[in-house]
C-alpha cells in the first residue's frame, strides 16, 4: 500500500470523469458556437484531449497499460488529422478567401 | 497535497479551455489551448504516466499547436477578420452543450464506484511497460498506424499543393 501515489488515494476516479466531461462539453460548445474553421478544429482537439485524459486516468487507477497505449494511438491519429485538416483549410482559404464556415454552403440544396 | 494540485490543474485546464472558446483573436485561442495542454500534461504526471506526459507535450504543444499557429499566421487571421455568430445562436450552442453535460453527469452519477487499489502497479506509466504492451498486444494497430501516417502525409501534400492547370 506504500507505493500508491497520493493522487489515487486522495482523488476519487469520479473527479476525473467529471473533469473530462466538462472539457468535452466545452469542446462541443466551441464547435457549435464558433464560425472560424480553425477554431472548430482546435475545439475538436480539446474533445480528443478530454477523452485522452479519461483513458489515462482509468489506466492508472486500474493498473492497465492498454489504456495508455490507446492514448498513444489517439495522439497519432490526432496528429494525422490535424495535418490533413489544416491542408484542407489552406486549400479552402486559397479558393474562397475565407475560413468562415458560413461561406462553405455549396453542397446546400 | 495531491488533491490541491488536482484542483489547481483542473481549474487551469477548464478556465483556459473556456478562454479558447471565448477569445476573439485566433492567436489567443491557440495560446490558451497550449495552456490547457500543459495542464493536461500535469495531470498525466500526477497520474504517474510520465511517458504520456512527455509525448503529450512534444506532440501537442510542440508539433500540433505550432502547425496551428503557422497556418493562422499564413492566412493572416486576426480579431478584426474573425467571423462572429449571432448572440442568439451562441446562446443556443451554450444551452445545447450544457444540456449534454447535464445528461452525461446524470448518467455517470448512477455508476458504481469500483476500487482496485490493492493491486496497484507503479510501473504502468514507464516506457518499459508501455513498450512491451505496444509491441506485444498492439503490434498490428501499430503497423497500421504507419500506413495511416503515410496516407496522411501524401494527402496533406496533395491537398496543400497549388493546382497546376
Amino acid at each position: 500500500m506504500e507505493n500508491i501515489p497520493g493522487i489515487i488515494r486522495q482523488v476519487p476516479l469520479n473527479y476525473y470523469v467529471l473533469l473530462s466531461t466538462l472539457l468535452f462539453c466545452i469542446g462541443v460548445i466551441g464547435v457549435l458556437s464558433r464560425r472560424n474553421a480553425i477554431i472548430i478544429l482546435m475545439c475538436v482537439e480539446l474533445m480528443l484531449n478530454a477523452v485522452n485524459l479519461l483513458l489515462a486516468a482509468f489506466s492508472s487507477y486500474y493498473s492497465d497499460p492498454a489504456g495508455q497505449v490507446f492514448v498513444f494511438f489517439i495522439m497519432a491519429v490526432a496528429a494525422a488529422e490535424v495535418a490533413v485538416g489544416l491542408a484542407i483549410l489552406t486549400m479552402i482559404y486559397r479558393n474562397t478567401g475565407t475560413v468562415d464556415i458560413n461561406f462553405l454552403n455549396k453542397l446546400k440544396g | 497535497m495531491s488533491l490541491s494540485i488536482f484542483y489547481f490543474l483542473s481549474f487551469l485546464a477548464v478556465l483556459s479551455a473556456l478562454m479558447v472558446v471565448i477569445a476573439k483573436n485566433p492567436i489567443h485561442s491557440v495560446l490558451y489551448l497550449i495552456i490547457t495542454f500543459f495542464a493536461i500534461a500535469g495531470h498525466y504526471v500526477l497520474l504517474n504516466a510520465q511517458f504520456l506526459a512527455a509525448v503529450h507535450v512534444i506532440v501537442y504543444a510542440g508539433a500540433i499547436m505550432v502547425l496551428f499557429l503557422y497556418v493562422i499566421m499564413m492566412l493572416n487571421l486576426n480579431a478584426d477578420a474573425e467571423p462572429q455568430k449571432s448572440p442568439w445562436l451562441k446562446g443556443a450552442a451554450t444551452i445545447a452543450g450544457g444540456t449534454m453535460m447535464i445528461v452525461l453527469v446524470g448518467a455517470l452519477r448512477s455508476t458504481a464506484e469500483v476500487n482496485s487499489i490493492s493491486q496497484y502497479d507503479p510501473n504502468i506509466g514507464l516506457i518499459k511497460t508501455l513498450g512491451k504492451t505496444l509491441y506485444k498486444d498492439f503490434m498490428l494497430p501499430f503497423e497500421i498506424s504507419s500506413i495511416l501516417f503515410l496516407s496522411a502525409m501524401v494527402g496533406a501534400v496533395m491537398l496543400a499543393k497549388k493546382e497546376t492547370k
